[in-house]
């Protein structure tokens, strides 16, 4: 970022003698707008459509397949669609906070895209607390979501609020403390630094560094599908109990605000393990060329960030809802006590090895190995067992 | 020292609520999370349906029964078949019972993978409903072939059904079933044995055998409480003795006996038993005709009878009266989801509101029938 700020200024652009923070407030304005624009926003509707398919596919279904090849572009036509809705607004709704809350919702799905590692070199801004800023901005998402519930003045949107704000504040103890062992072997909050810290090759991957860590991995995506209100745990908006939850009085392009913020969410789950547990970017030295070395490094990461997405539309697929007394036990009972015990754990492991345990980091890969491939045994078990042999076709 | 005031809600579940299967509207008395109760509030789908057939006469009236309950409507044109025959003193040819048993049985096993679907997804898994469905609509299109239609039959008629099997439709019955039952098993270890599921469903809206006799609840709810008690084998009708068949009842496995868990079972276990008694009943089904004649201006004589079904919601009751002349004098259905409406508000207390949904859903309540 600072060579390009100073090869800015000494192309003249901006004039003679530019004072170096204002050009260099320009430029990330830009660059953190591009980044939005770019990469967020048709992520976030991407996401929607490859959820949408992938779920199809898991219910025996088609899924959008007519706007575009694939349906590509279905993402797209709704996002039209929603614009073109009428903004409807209750007349008994509390108007300013139920206008404001779905920007509130976008700005926490927004502002994480900042420490967002895409590669070596595309960072927008490599916060020495990264991580800690990454959790917390997130975690805005209470304000709004509880903001919509409250403001709809629906007792619906209200139990969906109350629910979502409970379930977000919880579930944010588990995922903060399973973020310590990491930040115990490494040292440091900077997601660069996180990812620097490990290989390229999955043994070195914190997942497998040790045990504790993986069981941190574990917690940590089970908590953070839960702070992005998603199946299993997607009671804010539970659609068969509380109607749409804290998003049912909403329509048109508030409405497309929740949901594009609750897809994005999914990236910043994926991203977040990807950066923590599954090495980032790294990518092994192939190529001198920096920024054929770059792309090749934003692939390996989307990559990975995109396998953990796809779990997540899996799980989505496939289990059901909890209730709420089972979801705050979850978390008070298991996750939070297996939390603290993980980063005691950590810390005597880094106490023992310093420098890490190889041997450990081999043999958690090859179990890991192992589990993926009965895993991947028994799923395509069932896929031979359950393909469809019979079709009727009505002679009438 | 001050005291925590918690302020009771009253919020309005339904009529347009996606959970409620159909118009149904609950008027809730929650603490929170927690229901004090949860009173039902029927009528929003009243037709007169009792009241038509007293100006349609007795041929006329057997379309309108489909409308009675259209998830499971072969037992509704069944009930009203067996009332007038009754009535009248009229022999079904043997063909002609034996297509109504297998009609019915398929409607039955339709009607259940509907009701275990929706279950699945009122707990927040949308993939059972599909998958689901996906075996519900190979009985649509097979039924489709039989009678014309998908969801209102109209297939039966007094003496008998309308149409005999279509030629090849035995072949692609058996097959059918041949598929079923794997399907069913895949079924099982997708959500039946699925933690969540179980956590969510064992426990819930528990119906004690008493109160499931007090309340007056029938087929698979009754059933799901231990109590084994079916028309089709403890009143016989049609030629329902002629097959081997066993009345799955709730043992309470996961929980409490007659909790919702147990419910949702017996309807899985239901629909393997409907599955051997259409592989016998397509297997020994006789030749012959298979409606007998019956006047086209049908005047039972008067007087007055009830008939009971085994539809997919349990005991059917149709009391017909007859004044001797075209058109019955009264008609009145008792049907299983009106006594479920019924328990709803007592098992209510103390649980959780999405409990509530899942109550519902495990009663099988299908808002037409509530309401007629």
């Amino acid at each position: 970022m600072d060579t390009l700020i100073n090869n800015l200024i000494a192309s003249g652009l901006f004039g003679p003698h530019p004072r170096y923070d204002v050009v260099a407030a320009i430029v990330e304005f830009v660059a953190g707008a591009v980044v939005f624009l770019v990469v967020a926003m048709p992520f976030a509707g991407i996401v929607t459509w490859l959820e949408r398919r992938v779920w199809a596919r898991i219910q025996s279904r088609v899924g959008p397949n007519r706007v575009g090849p694939q349906g590509f572009l279905q993402w797209l036509a709704d996002g039209i669609k929603n614009i073109c809705k009428e903004d409807l607004i209750p007349a008994e709704a509390d108007a300013p906070l139920f206008k404001l809350a779905p920007y509130l919702v976008m700005l926490a799905f927004i502002l994480p895209w900042s420490v967002m590692p895409f590669s070596s070199s595309l960072i927008l801004a490599d916060l020495n607390v990264g991580v800690l800023f990454f959790t917390s901005v997130t975690a805005l998402t209470v304000v709004g979501v509880l903001m919509a519930g409250w403001a709809s003045n629906d007792k619906w949107s209200l139990i969906g609020g109350i629910r979502s704000a409970a379930q977000i504040v919880s579930y944010e103890i588990p995922a903060g403390l399973s973020i310590f062992p990491v930040v115990l072997m490494t040292g440091t909050l900077s997601m660069q630094g996180i990812i620097r810290a490990q290989g390229w090759a999955p043994q070195h991957w914190f997942v497998f560094a040790n045990p504790f860590t993986f069981i941190a991995a574990n917690i940590l995506f089970i908590s953070a599908l839960a702070e992005g209100n998603r199946t299993p745990f997607d009671l804010p908006e539970a659609e068969s109990e509380l109607v749409a939850g804290f998003a049912t009085e909403y329509s048109g392009m508030r409405y497309t605000f929740f949901f594009m913020a609750e897809w994005g969410n999914l990236f910043l789950i994926g991203a977040l393990m990807a950066t923590l547990f599954l090495g980032g970017w790294q990518f092994p030295h192939v190529t001198d060329n920096v920024v054929a070395m770059n792309v090749l490094e934003l692939i390996a990461f989307n990559v990975k960030v995109l396998a953990v997405v796809f779990v997540s539309m899996w799980i989505r697929g496939t289990l059901p809802r909890v209730r709420i007394d089972q979801l705050m036990s979850l978390c008070w009972k298991y996750f939070v006590p297996i939390s603290f015990a993980n980063m005691i754990g950590t810390a005597v492991w880094v106490a023992i090895w310093p420098e890490g345990n190889a041997f450990m980091g081999y043999l958690m890969f090859a179990g890991g190995v192992a589990l993926m491939a009965l895993f991947v045994a028994r799923v395509v078990h069932y896929v031979r067992r359950s393909r469809m042999q019979l079709y009727f076709r009505p002679t009438i | 020292m001050s005291t925590f005031h918690t302020e009771e809600m009253t919020l309005n579940m339904g009529p347009q609520h996606p959970s409620t299967h159909g118009v149904l509207r609950f008027v809730v008395r929650a603490d929170g999370e927690v229901m004090r109760e949860a009173v039902p509030d029927v009528g929003y789908l009243h037709r007169s349906i009792e009241k038509i057939a007293e100006k349609v006469g007795y041929h006329g009236f057997m379309p309108y029964t489909d409308r009675v309950d259209y998830i499971c409507a072969m037992f509704t044109n069944q009930g009203w078949g067996m009332a007038c025959e009754r009535l009248a003193g009229i022999e079904v040819p043997r063909r002609g019972e034996y297509c109504r048993v297998i009609a019915a049985e398929f409607n039955r096993i339709a009607s259940h993978l509907l009701s275990v679907g929706t279950m699945g997804m009122d707990i927040g898994a949308m993939t059972p409903f599909t998958h689901a469905l996906r075996e519900r609509e190979m009985i649509n299109d097979l039924i489709e072939e039989l009678c014309g239609a998908r969801l209102t039959f109209n297939y039966m008629r007094i003496g008998g059904v309308a149409w005999d099997l279509p030629p090849g439709w035995r072949e692609k019955a058996l097959a059918y079933l041949d598929h079923f039952d794997p399907i069913l098993d895949e079924y099982n270890s997708l959500i039946s044995y699925n933690k969540i599921y179980i956590e969510r469903l064992a426990n819930v809206g528990v119906i004690t055998p008493e109160e499931a006799i007090g309340y007056n609840l029938v087929g698979p709810n009754l059933r799901g409480s231990g109590i084994k008690w079916d028309i089709r084998k403890d009143i016989p009708y049609s030629v329902y003795p002629e097959f081997e068949f066993d009345v799955p009842v709730g043992k309470g496995e996961w929980g409490a006996l007659g909790d919702s868990m147990d419910r949702y079972m017996v309807r899985i276990r239901e629909m393997k038993e409907s599955a051997r008694i259409l592989r016998q009943a397509l297997t020994q089904i006789p030749p012959g005709p298979v409606l007998a004649k019956v006047p086209r201006n049908f005047k039972p004589p008067a007087g007055e009878c009830q008939v009971r079904v085994e539809s997919g919601r349990g005991d059917m009751g149709w009391y017909v009266v007859s004044d001797g002349t075209g058109y019955p004098w009264r008609v009145h259905v008792r049907t299983g989801s009106f006594a479920a409406m019924g328990i709803i508000q007592k098992l209510s207390k103390g649980l959780m509101i999405a409990d509530l949904v899942t109550v519902i859903a495990s009663l099988d309540v299908v808002a037409p029938e509530i309401d007629r």
